[in-house]
């Protein structure tokens, strides 16, 4: 059976965290109460007229230069004209002809080696109202305008992408390169960022792509990659059975994990775009060009590098460590406060990603501090505070911001290291567990692991267990 | 180039405009002449000659990223046909 190869392309849409919105001084702080961050700008009120917001250009242009593209100048703003409710003037403000950014690249690792993905384009443009459909009115639906008028930014990919791990690759480094970059939150779960993904597949051997079909309603890393999979196997068995692939806009069922067509009207839509006669157009000049490239914080793939360069880290933990930024920024500073690097890095690629995840949250969440990190680890390093302990210690350090040197403190978890102290809880266990050292005795090694545990237990972790190990088995073999 | 009434419908639907059979014929007519009148433009060689987006020669028009005032949410919903729940309220949208 003929081989096929597929050819995935993706428009990832960012909200700015600009203070306020792209062409109105309204706030764009998230979870508002409804039309109350609204004005006849973004209202759509006739009349008024939008000026464009210096910093949304600011941070468009660190994408623009990130991802190596060239910079349009001038870049202009077009209408792009449909009807729906969530869009006031009956046109979204975008970008078509002269977008900031074009022919540009970004690139990431896969399966440990680098895949390059072309950047078409990136363009600035407004976002639409928030719709809501009432389950106890099915009559209407309620439009909030507060996102209306936010800055958005539209990055599309070229077709470069083969399989869902490079999808899940690109994803990962457009997200990453936006926190670093701090021109969004990029939080998924409040819908900014969102994505819209193109899926064909042809025969390997030949080079020529297959007919198109687009994707929308992709909210998650998870949806974007269930459609993917799905649209792939989906054409994939058409082709091969001699079907001809419709060239279509398809959605992505979150519940059913499957792609449908979408119903559409019998006109195609035609957005016919022309230039925005409110707005002039936009000549970045060299001197911003070159303040913003000369400002460019290093991204995830240089930190990586230069982590495992000046830390001795292997390239996985630094990997883990920078695909965060958040996180990558308490590794460096706890060590600047003196934590030794690679036990620091460990508590944060370990326990820490572990009470993250059990949560659903991100580093960027957590209270952490990185005088508590640095304290933990020097801690234990010192043998003041036993494994055990320390686990107790960070995981309420990790979201209560707290000092781990007054959480030791308060809970008296300092390191039980004295030999008459330890000793006596040892001849009691051994009294306790009689069968578990008399096993021991008879040559049954694990008997001695239960044993220090019960020691552990009963100074609830505070025992040195290397000590304790060494006086259980001198006790027991004396007895 | 020449327009035919079922274009002139078509734009007419994608403006959410109703025309009366009459209206699209006069529409058909008026809009021939204007194209036709812009057609005159054509026979000028403008190869090399980029796009013009806007008439007037200005460029980077800016406001700085400062809140300015909005509107209450009783203001904003003042002229709105119906409303609920401090929402816009329009036909049903979705099934």
């Amino acid at each position: 059976m003929a081989e096929y190869a597929a050819n995935i392309g993706l428009e990832v849409h960012a909200e700015l965290s600009t203070k306020t919105k792209v062409f109105c001084g309204c706030l764009t702080a998230a979870g508002a109460p409804p039309n109350t961050q609204v004005c006849p700008v973004c209202l759509g009120f006739p009349g008024s007229l939008p000026v464009l917001n210096r910093a949304v250009v600011d941070y468009a242009l660190r994408v623009v230069l990130a991802f190596n593209c060239e910079v349009s100048r001038p870049s202009i703003f077009e209408r792009k004209g449909y009807y729906y409710p969530d869009l006031p003037k009956n046109f979204q403000i975008s970008q078509k002809r002269a977008p900031l950014g074009r022919s540009g690249y970004v690139e990431f690792p896969v399966d440990g080696e680098m895949h390059r993905v072309r950047i078409a384009d990136i363009h600035i443009e407004e976002d639409a109202a928030k719709l809501t459909h009432p389950e106890d009115d099915r009559a209407h639906s309620l439009v909030d305008f507060n996102r209306a008028g936010m800055p958005l930014l539209e990055i599309v990919s070229e077709p470069d992408m083969h399989s869902p791990s490079q999808v899940e690759g690109y994803m990962n480094a457009i997200r990453s390169a936006l926190l670093y970059l701090g021109v969004s939150e990029a939080r998924m779960e409040q819908g900014q960022l969102r994505f819209e993904a193109s899926v064909s597949v042809r025969p390997a051997d030949r080079a020529e792509l297959g007919i198109r079909v687009e994707i929308k309603n992709l909210n998650s890393f998870r949806a974007v990659l269930g459609a993917v999979k799905y649209e792939i196997a989906r054409q994939t068995k058409a082709v091969q059975a001699g079907e001809t692939i419709l060239q279509e806009t398809r959605l992505w069922d979150d519940l059913h994990e499957v792609t449908a067509p979408m119903r559409t009207k019998e006109t195609a839509m035609d957005y016919r775009y022309f230039p925005e006669p409110d707005l002039m157009p936009l000549v970045v000049d060299d001197e911003w060009i070159a303040r913003v490239r000369a400002e460019l914080p290093e991204l995830a793939g240089r930190r990586r590098e230069r982590l495992v360069r000046e830390y001795a880290l292997s390239d996985y933990d630094a990997g883990i460590l920078t695909a965060e930024k958040a996180l990558a920024d308490l590794f460096e500073a706890a060590v600047s406060r003196g934590a030794p690097a690679k036990p620091a890095a460990n508590w944060l690629t370990g326990r820490f990603l572990y009470l993250l995840n059990e949560r659903n949250l991100t580093a960027a969440d957590a209270a952490l501090s990185p005088e508590a990190l640095a304290e933990v680890v020097e801690l234990v390093e010192s043998n003041t505070i036993s494994g055990p302990a320390a686990r107790q210690v960070f995981d309420r350090i990790a979201f209560s911001g707290e000092s781990a040197k007054k959480v030791v403190a308060e809970l008296g978890l300092t390191q039980i290291s004295d030999q008459d102290e330890l000793g006596t809880t040892i001849d009691e266990v051994i009294a306790e567990h009689g069968d578990a050292a008399e096993n021991y005795r008879k040559g049954k090694e694990s008997a001695l692991k239960f044993l220090v545990g019960q020691v552990m237990r009963k100074t609830r972790g505070r025992a040195n267990p290397k000590l304790a190990t060494e006086l259980l088995e001198k006790k027991l073999k004396a007895d | 180039m020449k327009l035919t009434p079922e274009q002139v419908e078509h734009v007419a639907l994608l403006g959410r405009i109703k025309l009366t059979e009459e209206e699209r014929e006069l529409f058909t007519t008026q809009l021939n002449s204007i194209i036709s009148h812009f057609e005159q433009l054509q026979q000028l060689d403008t190869s090399g000659v980029p796009p013009m987006s806007h008439a007037v020669p200005v460029s980077d028009v800016f406001r700085e990223d400062e809140p300015g005032e909005s509107l209450s949410t009783e203001e904003a919903l003042q002229n709105a046909p119906e409303q609920a729940r401090d929402c816009f309220q329009v036909p049903r949208v979705i099934e």
